[in-house]
């Protein structure tokens, strides 16, 4: 089954009732997915909204009434979505936004990029906040991350972010969706009119510095929480490694074969694999500069998960970079050249 | 003693922070005692705008939902979709309606949205202090027009509740303002009904209010009363702009 469609179809087991989206290439197969099938479940909602911003405001809206609401696009969209998203992450308000990347700045092209580690690992939006951000590396991962997303979304009231890119959304690999948990939420936030109760709002506004500042904190707090509790990597042949490349997504599968390639050739390298890229598994990479003296950060675009590798590091070990930016997918063979490189050097 | 007159239980016991002369303390009022009337507080979400009337839900005493600037037919619709048997309104500016919200609004109108808008008209920017607003009026002076807005530097007062009604979508639209009893009399029936057309599941209601700004129009509130009736009404005429009622 096709990337795209996957997330659709793992977003509807989760629960999801509300789609809003914007056509955007590479993602189209998945608001396409979610016109079709949104429409065959019960209190399902499809909008093909007038632009990306009104999608993630239509998605606020949702998301306030009490609907798991999720959207989605590519790196230009993901732009014009961050007012939306800030107000979802100052508002408290769950919500699940995949950004399938695609060449950048600008409109730049749609081919498969990891350009927006930046954007999408610092809030994105203005403002001081966060959101939760799941990298995966299989058609199969794009299924369970989807839905961890619904659940950590409830969990944190927080917006997640799914990021992949056109490589991963248009790839098609054998999958399974496996039984979704049951929704956990506090119903407190909710709107859904007064009723016989007292009448309650969500709003970001607070005029009040001294509040506005208590409000950060809080925010703050709950990031420390994510920060402790949600950290995921895989490791991939670090036991005897003497150079780790660090790699999340598509390059992270690129990394794989080269890694094979090079232990053929007797080279002992292996993988760190960040699934959440925030928060990043800083301390796991910390760890392992004890045993390694080197690591090759790989990414597609021109080192931003390295500067998070660096600050991980604090100069305990010797850190190097190679990247593609622009759409360049990088071969295996091409990688693995560089690990041999890196190793003679 | 008999009791004639007092607030609405749907206005919280809060004083306006709004200016003397001001607006919307008064469509506040109308819109309170409208839902009061249909008896929906219970079950009635509003959606207050980035602008003067940003901290509504200080004085709504209904479930609220502040909007980004100019968003608030998203996220109306948003909700309205989720919960069908709810009535959802919106509340916004000229600005945030007409200029940053052109989009939003005119598309939740061309789908039809079963949402209810109220459209604030003061043909300023009030909150930011009086800069040009979409709705200023040729000749007008604002922070933004010294000299008064001209058509070649500044373009053309937009009449967008006339542009909405063009929408299949839209069923009901009408002019309304607040700067006279008879004026506020209208306006509240022109509320009720955009209500009930929602409650009817019609389709998507507005309601433009005409609302004085005597702080950025620099007049006393009695001489912005009249100013309303001798020089916007000229550019915005009141009246039923487009009522589908008829068709059933």
């Amino acid at each position: 089954m096709q990337g795209n469609r996957v997330i659709g179809e793992a977003a509807i087991r989760a629960g999801c009732r509300f789609y809003a989206g914007y056509p955007i290439t590479p993602q189209n197969e998945l608001t396409e997915y979610m016109a079709e099938h949104m429409r065959k479940v019960k209190g399902g909602v499809f909008i093909q909204a007038e632009s990306e911003l009104a999608a993630i405001n239509m998605v606020l809206g949702a998301s306030a009434a009490g609907a798991r609401a999720m959207t989605s696009s590519s790196s230009p969209g993901i732009s014009l979505k961050q007012e939306g998203i800030s107000s979802l992450a100052a508002d408290e308000l769950p919500a699940v936004i995949v950004n399938i990347m695609r060449g950048g700045p600008g409109l730049g092209n749609i081919l498969p990029s990891q350009g927006d580690y930046f954007q999408a690992t610092r809030g994105g939006g203005h403002g001081d906040y966060r959101t939760i951000v799941l990298a995966p590396a299989s058609v199969q991962e794009l299924a369970d991350l989807t839905m961890d997303a619904f659940d950590l979304a409830d969990r944190y009231r927080n917006p997640v972010l799914l990021l992949a890119d056109g490589m991963m959304g248009q790839m098609m690999e054998p999958v399974e969706f496996r039984a979704p948990s049951p929704r956990q939420y506090r119903e407190e936030y909710i709107l859904r009119g007064k009723g016989t109760g007292k009448s309650r709002f969500i709003r970001a506004l607070i005029l009040d510095a001294i509040r506005m500042e208590e409000h950060n904190w809080k925010l703050y707090r709950k990031y420390q929480v994510i920060a402790e509790e949600e950290v995921r990597f895989e490791t991939f042949w670090t036991d005897d490694a003497e150079i780790l490349i660090v790699a999340y997504g598509t390059a992270a599968r690129i990394a794989k074969g080269a890694i094979k390639r090079s232990r053929e050739m007797g080279i002992a390298v292996g993988l760190i694999r960040p699934i959440t890229l925030w928060p990043f598994p800083g301390e796991v990479i910390r760890r392992f500069a004890e045993e390694v003296g080197s690591f090759l950060v790989f990414e597609m675009n021109t080192g931003q998960m390295l500067e998070d590798v660096k600050l991980a590091l604090e100069g305990r070990a010797r850190v190097d970079f190679y990247g593609r930016p622009g759409g360049v997918i990088p071969t295996p063979a091409e990688l693995a050249k560089v690990i041999a490189y890196q190793v003679k050097r | 003693m008999k009791k004639v007159f007092s607030r609405p239980r749907t206005l919280k016991d809060v004083p306006f922070h709004y200016c003397s002369g001001c607006g919307h303390s008064i469509t506040h009022r109308l819109i309170a005692e409208v839902i009061d009337e249909l008896g929906i507080a219970d079950r009635t979400i509003g959606i207050p705008p980035a602008g003067c009337a940003v901290i509504a839900y200080n004085y709504f005493d209904i479930d609220m939902l502040e909007a980004p600037h100019g968003r608030g037919c998203a996220v109306a619709t948003g909700m309205k979709r989720v919960l069908p048997d709810r009535i959802i309104f919106s509340y916004q500016g000229d600005g945030d309606l007409a200029a940053i919200g052109t989009a939003e609004t005119f598309h939740a109108a061309n789908r039809g949205e079963n949402i209810t808008v109220l459209f604030i008209n003061n043909a300023v920017y009030g909150m930011t202090g009086g800069q040009m607003a979409p709705t200023t009026l040729l000749g007008q002076t604002s922070t933004t027009t010294p000299p008064g807005r001209t058509a070649v530097l500044d373009g053309h007062p937009v009449h967008f509740s006339e542009v909405l009604a063009t929408l299949a979508g839209a069923v009901y639209v009408e002019r309304c303002a607040v700067n006279s009893p008879a004026n506020i009399a209208r306006a509240k029936r022109a509320i009720r009904k955009a209500f009930q057309y929602q409650m009817q599941d019609r389709g998507f209601s507005l309601v433009e209010i005409l609302s004085q700004c005597p702080t950025n129009w620099k007049m006393r509130p009695t001489d912005a009363c009249r100013w309303v009736d001798e020089v916007m009404t000229k550019e915005f005429p009141l009246g039923v702009i487009k009522d589908l009622q008829a068709k059933g």
